[in-house]
């Protein structure tokens, strides 16, 4: 699978990692839903470093499009809902 | 997969909802390559706005370090005259610039931060675009519109996900940047002021330097007036020491 952290780049990540990287996920999504910022920049932080152990560096040159897509490192909670909101499946 | 899988969805929602599209889909291509160019130039632009804001930072860490130093010879000379309140003052002062230059560094350190990341969205839109490039060229020559549909596709969605990446990441670096600036101002004011004292202007002074000085001409003139007693007393010599002097210069 492909994985893009935004503002990093794109990374080749084994399907087997995917789980792994579920469980964190769910961990991310469950502090922006409490809004938590504290367990969030962690949690983002533990997501994105997973990512990172676990993947490779895709080709820079390659035009293919990612399955998934994650926040930047230096996002806050608002951040991210504000990516998300950008069809409204948060409200707020 | 909650988080990842929603914005993945909306991200390439996005990307597909700004592609033009033209009556011949190989046009697209080509509209698409022009939008490309114009956000790699923006990127350029992006980086080197940020090392501007960059070198503005290390230029006023420079010259408060500098006046730090200078309050900090000053805490030293106050101290050799036995004024412990001026050497008092001139520490306090020192230690409000060491907050501000505190500050200064983490923005700087920010703002660095901020430089390499654009750098490196510019280096994979680079290789993107170039990509693209040769994508759109084989498409044309090889394909027929109604055939070429599907690959543009492909080639369209797989760049336009990366030029929404590097849209949002000049997006924060302006916002960061121009956080920055804003402070920056504030502290070239300050500094404009006098009220961090600016060590460049030399005539005018500060109270601190003003009073060391006072006190160090008086004391010139005290060692002087001792220097011409003790001379005097004796003499003979009175005509020496400043022909020897002379002499010497010759």
């Amino acid at each position: 699978m492909i994985l893009r952290i935004l503002g990093e780049g794109q990374y080749d990540v084994a399907d087997h990692a995917i789980d792994r990287l579920n469980d964190l996920d769910g961990a991310v999504e469950a502090a922006v839903e409490a809004g938590d910022e504290a367990a969030f920049t962690a949690a983002l932080a533990a997501l994105l470093d997973g990512v990172r152990t676990v993947g490779v560096p895709h080709d820079l040159d390659s035009l293919d499009e990612s399955d998934l897509i994650l926040p930047p490192s230096d996002a806050s909670i608002e951040d991210v809902r504000h990516l998300l909101a950008g069809d409204g499946l948060i409200p707020g | 997969m909650s988080i990842m899988k929603r914005m993945s969805l909306i991200f390439r929602a996005k990307a597909n909802k700004a592609l033009d599209r033209a009556e011949d889909p190989r046009e697209t291509l080509d509209y698409s390559y022009q939008r490309q160019l114009e956000l790699l130039s923006n990127v350029r632009r992006g980086v080197a706005d940020v090392a501007t804001s960059r070198k503005r930072i290390e230029l006023q860490l420079a010259q408060l370090e500098q006046q730090g130093a200078k309050l900090q010879g000053q805490a030293e000379k106050s101290l050799q005259m036995d004024r412990e309140d001026l050497a008092r003052e001139a520490l306090t002062r020192k230690s409000a610039l060491s907050g501000q230059i505190e500050d200064l560094r983490t923005q700087h350190a920010q703002l660095q931060a901020e430089e390499e990341k654009l750098t490196n969205a510019q280096k994979r839109l680079q290789a993107k675009v170039e990509s693209f490039r040769t994508r759109k060229e084989t498409i044309k020559a090889t394909y027929t519109a109604a055939e070429a549909q599907t690959r543009i596709n492909e080639a369209m969605s797989g760049i336009g996900e990366e030029m929404g990446d590097v849209g949002m990441a000049i997006q924060r670096a302006e916002d960061k940047t121009a956080t920055m600036q804003a402070r920056a101002g504030a502290i070239d004011e300050l500094i404009a002021s006098g009220a961090l004292d600016d060590a460049s202007s030399v005539n005018a002074g500060d109270d601190i330097s003003r009073e060391l000085e006072a006190m160090s001409s008086k004391s010139d003139v005290e060692t002087e007036l001792m220097r011409l007693k003790g001379l005097s007393a004796p003499a003979a010599p009175d005509a020496i020491e400043p022909g020897a002097g002379e002499g010497e210069q010759r």
